[in-house]
């Protein structure tokens, strides 16, 4: 499988935060890699480099082996699309669905006739000509989300980075979205970048995964076998904590001081 | 999630009394905004006719309020008037909103120096009371409305960019602005098609409620005798005017402009306020 | 002692088409813990703030709500105020919006009830250093704030503890010591949380709401083994877990009844696998703790 993404060795400060140190990992074409961490792991900071909202400090992020810096404005955008956390705020609240896709393909594809193009990009995130006219305050939040999705996916993206697209949702409507997801990536074969808090979640989506503890990677691999058996104390910890019967809190709590 | 829940429903919608008064004040801001288009048709006399036969008489049928001292109609003078009086401070608001929405832009989305530099210069405006700043330039430039208008227009320019700035600034940490950066918008594009439609409104309502102040400030010039040429009907002006007319017992040719004066400039208000206030709940928090 | 007994509490909100609450009743003994679960929209907040009467404006309420056995619905303001401080205490989701920034904690604390000795001795109940009552919000961390709230809440040696989603805001490993720390509390306690799996673990019994009602009522056991209800059963199914085989989640079609339309029969009906004439016709009545014509 050809690597799409290549991320070598990315450092990124925030005053004397070391927020993200020394990260590298890279993603194959079709590939779902979920980055696992509690809040000041660095996972968002490194989702956020990738995507191109910050710059790192040191290190590279390589899209088929070219420097993203060297492309443009535009180019750079059908490398990687993202899709943020809270579903209302990330949506332009003046603008309807229709007008928020349009405007997306509008910038890439100036010569083509939209209006096909936004019906086929609402069916395949399972919303309708009802949602087209709607903007996203008379949405709820899975419609929102997937109003997301398909923004993103107007422009054709190779990777599409997800950081805590999932977060907000109520159970019922993630496991929506998540089936959505999927169905998404085995149509198009776009890359998945799953940035999430959520042990469960990562099982669902991803197929290999990174923990990451204060800016490092502490563990990596498959995520069947890391699930299964963590080779880190953190990665342990992250499994243990998970409610589930037979939980004892206490031996967590005993266990999670261990490790500092 | 209740809180949610009652904006959703509507619960928190203004009182019944509030819409009372609104509804008022905006059908009251629209007859004088007509008066004002269709002045030359509507007024009865010639404002600037002398009839000294009648000076100071008070109101009667050829004059239903009265004459000034000169002999001049006053309903005419107040009806041609409104044009000048209500021209001016339009002048006034959009000076001051283009140019305040423009700096305050900058400022927000470049930040840096640029910002420095575009704030401490508007913060050296707000240093000027703009009605000395606009006498100043009456003193150097002489009679006309032009120059009243320019100097107030920069008056009132950092406050309007001081809150589109502040505006701007909170706009531009949403996510849907970086999404748009994702996209591949350029910064121009995202602060002209998206960040600028958004404060737009919370902007308009302020610069409603500066025109009623500036409608003031350029009454008050009047007033002082600087501002409009001599014969012009100005509502400021006949106040002005009106002043000996008072003093001679007749005081209606002065109180009516006042009175219009103070109506207009309550009724911009409320109609601001209002609007200011719909958008503010109109904002999810 | 039943320190809680919700009984019928039915409440309706202005402007809406059906109440906000329908008939909810609920139970709670001493030093016991029952859990509430639901989405967003199911009511499961708005039945824990109608304990403490802490009600929206302009809503209407039948049925009794009786803590420690006076009814919190008629009683007046100041027995009101003395039940918040002494007997039902809440604790909120987000400690960092419910705690004043501006002050510090000793003075967050003290409060309601003036004694800083109770203070020092409630801090380290929850496992905090005496400097924190010198600090101020700002400089410690949600779990920390959590801790915090919890310590206000035991200030007034409350019987029955109100938990609203506690942990939701924070990370997972230290919702776990929280979590260890209000389980080793004495007094009963209502823990209100959207997630299935994190009530079975730590509650005696869980009642399970859906748009106003509780559809399912049992022990933590039964009802995470066995679900009777298609929506608890929907609700076990669409979680993503980490034991058992991964597979592609059941999703449960289509949204939660929206306030504004009317309901006839079962809410879950529009919804639910098993749902037939009846469901649409006629509400489910609780049979053996379950509502619903199919269980």
């Amino acid at each position: 499988m050809s690597t799409v993404l290549d991320v070598q060795s990315l450092h990124k400060h925030f005053g004397t935060t070391h927020a993200v140190n020394d990260v590298s990992f890279t993603l194959s074409a079709g590939q779902s890699l979920g980055i696992v961490g509690e809040s000041g792991s660095g996972k968002t900071t490194t989702a956020r480099i990738v995507a191109g909202l910050e710059r790192p400090d040191a290190g590279k992020v390589l899209v088929h082996g070219v420097g993203r810096d060297r492309h443009r404005r535009l180019a750079r955008a059908r490398q990687i699309q993202m899709v943020f956390q809270d579903p209302f705020l990330s949506l332009d609240p003046r603008l309807t669905v229709a007008a928020t896709l349009k405007e997306a393909l509008r910038l890439h594809f100036p010569k083509a006739d939209h209006s096909e193009r936004v019906d086929e990009l609402l069916q395949q995130v399972g919303l309708g000509p009802r949602e087209a006219g709607a903007r996203p305050r008379q949405l709820s939040g899975g419609q929102r989300q997937r109003v997301a999705i398909a923004r993103a996916l107007a422009v054709e993206p190779q990777v599409l980075v997800l950081d805590e697209a999932v977060a907000a949702l109520d159970v019922s409507v993630q496991a929506q979205i998540l089936n959505l997801l999927a169905d998404i990536r085995e149509a198009t074969g776009v890359a998945y970048l799953f940035i999430t808090h959520d042990l469960g979640v990562v099982r669902c989506v991803t197929d290999d995964v990174l923990v990451m503890r204060r800016g490092r990677v502490v563990e990596r691999g498959p995520t069947a076998a890391v699930m299964a058996a963590p080779s880190h104390p953190y990665t342990a910890l992250l499994l243990a904590s998970l409610p589930r019967p037979g939980w004892d809190p206490h031996a967590i709590a005993a266990q999670r001081k261990s490790l500092d | 999630m209740t809180i949610a829940l009652a904006r959703v429903l509507g619960l928190n919608r203004s009182k019944p009394s509030g819409r009372y008064l609104y509804r008022c004040c905006i059908t009251f801001v629209a007859i004088v905004v007509l008066i004002a288009v269709f002045a030359p048709w509507l007024a009865p006399h010639n404002p600037n006719a002398v009839d000294l036969s009648d000076a100071l008489a008070g109101p009667g049928r050829s004059h239903l309020l009265g004459v000034d001292a000169d002999g001049r109609d006053t309903l005419s003078r107040l009806i041609i008037g409104a044009r000048t009086s209500l021209l001016g401070p339009l002048g006034v608001t959009v000076l001051s909103t283009v140019a305040g929405v423009i700096i305050g832009v900058a400022s927000a989305w470049y930040g840096g120096w640029v910002d420095s530099l575009l704030s401490r210069t508007s913060e050296l405006l707000f240093a000027f009371p703009g009605l000395l700043l606009a006498i100043l330039i009456v003193a150097i430039y002489g009679e006309g409305l032009l120059a009243p208008v320019v100097a107030l227009g920069a008056a009132y320019l950092p406050y309007v960019s001081r809150l589109t700035r502040s505006l701007v600034l909170t706009e531009k940490k949403r996510p849907y602005v970086e999404a748009c950066r994702i996209q591949g918008q350029s910064s121009l594009q995202i602060a002209m098609m998206h960040v600028l439609p958004n404060v737009a409104p919370v902007v308009l309502a302020q610069s409603t409620i500066n025109f009623g102040y500036a409608l003031i400030d350029l009454a008050g010039l009047s007033f002082l005798g600087l501002g409009v040429p001599p014969l012009t009907p100005d509502w400021g002006a006949m106040v002005f005017d009106g002043e000996s007319a008072i003093q001679q017992g007749y005081p209606l040719s002065a109180f009516v402009p006042c009175i219009a004066i103070i109506l207009t400039v309550v009724a911009f208000n409320v109609v601001g306020e209002h609007w200011a206030d719909r958008v503010a709940r109109r904002e999810p928090q | 002692m039943t320190i809680l007994d919700i009984s019928n509490l039915t409440l309706t909100l202005p402007d809406t088409a059906r109440p906000v609450l329908s008939n909810v009743s609920l139970s709670i003994g001493e030093t016991e813990t029952v859990a509430l679960v639901g989405e967003s929209g199911s009511g499961k907040t708005l039945t824990a703030r109608s304990v403490i009467r802490l009600l929206p404006h302009g809503a209407r309420v039948t049925g009794t709500v009786k803590v420690a056995g006076q009814d919190v619905l008629t009683m007046d303001a100041r027995t009101l105020t003395t039940l918040r401080v002494s007997t039902a205490a809440m604790i909120f989701q987000d400690p960092r919006a419910s705690i004043n920034p501006l002050r510090r904690i000793g003075d967050f604390l003290t409060e309601t009830i003036r004694a800083r000795d109770k203070a020092v001795e409630m801090l380290a109940r929850v496992g905090l250093p005496v400097s924190t009552a010198a600090q101020y919000p700002g400089a410690l961390s949600g779990g920390m704030l959590q801790r915090v709230m919890i310590a206000a809440t035991l200030m007034g040696d409350p019987k029955l503890i109100l938990a609203d989603e506690p942990t939701t805001a924070l990370d997972v490993t230290t919702q776990a010591e929280v979590i260890a720390l209000l389980t080793d509390l004495k007094p009963s306690l209502l823990f209100v949380t959207h997630d299935l799996g994190l009530a079975s673990a730590i509650s005696d019994r869980v009642y399970v709401m859906y748009a106003g009602r509780i559809v399912e009522t049992g022990t933590a056991d039964d009802l995470f083994s066995n679900p009777r209800h298609p929506y608890t059963r929907a609700l076990l199914n669409s979680s993503p877990r980490i034991d058992g085989p991964a597979r592609r989640l059941t999703a449960i079609d289509g949204y939660p009844p929206d306030l504004r339309t009317p309901l006839t029969g079962c809410p879950f009906a529009p919804r639910c696998p098993l749902a037939t004439a009846i469901c649409t016709e006629q509400e489910p009545q609780p049979v053996n703790h379950v509502a619903c014509h199919h269980a």
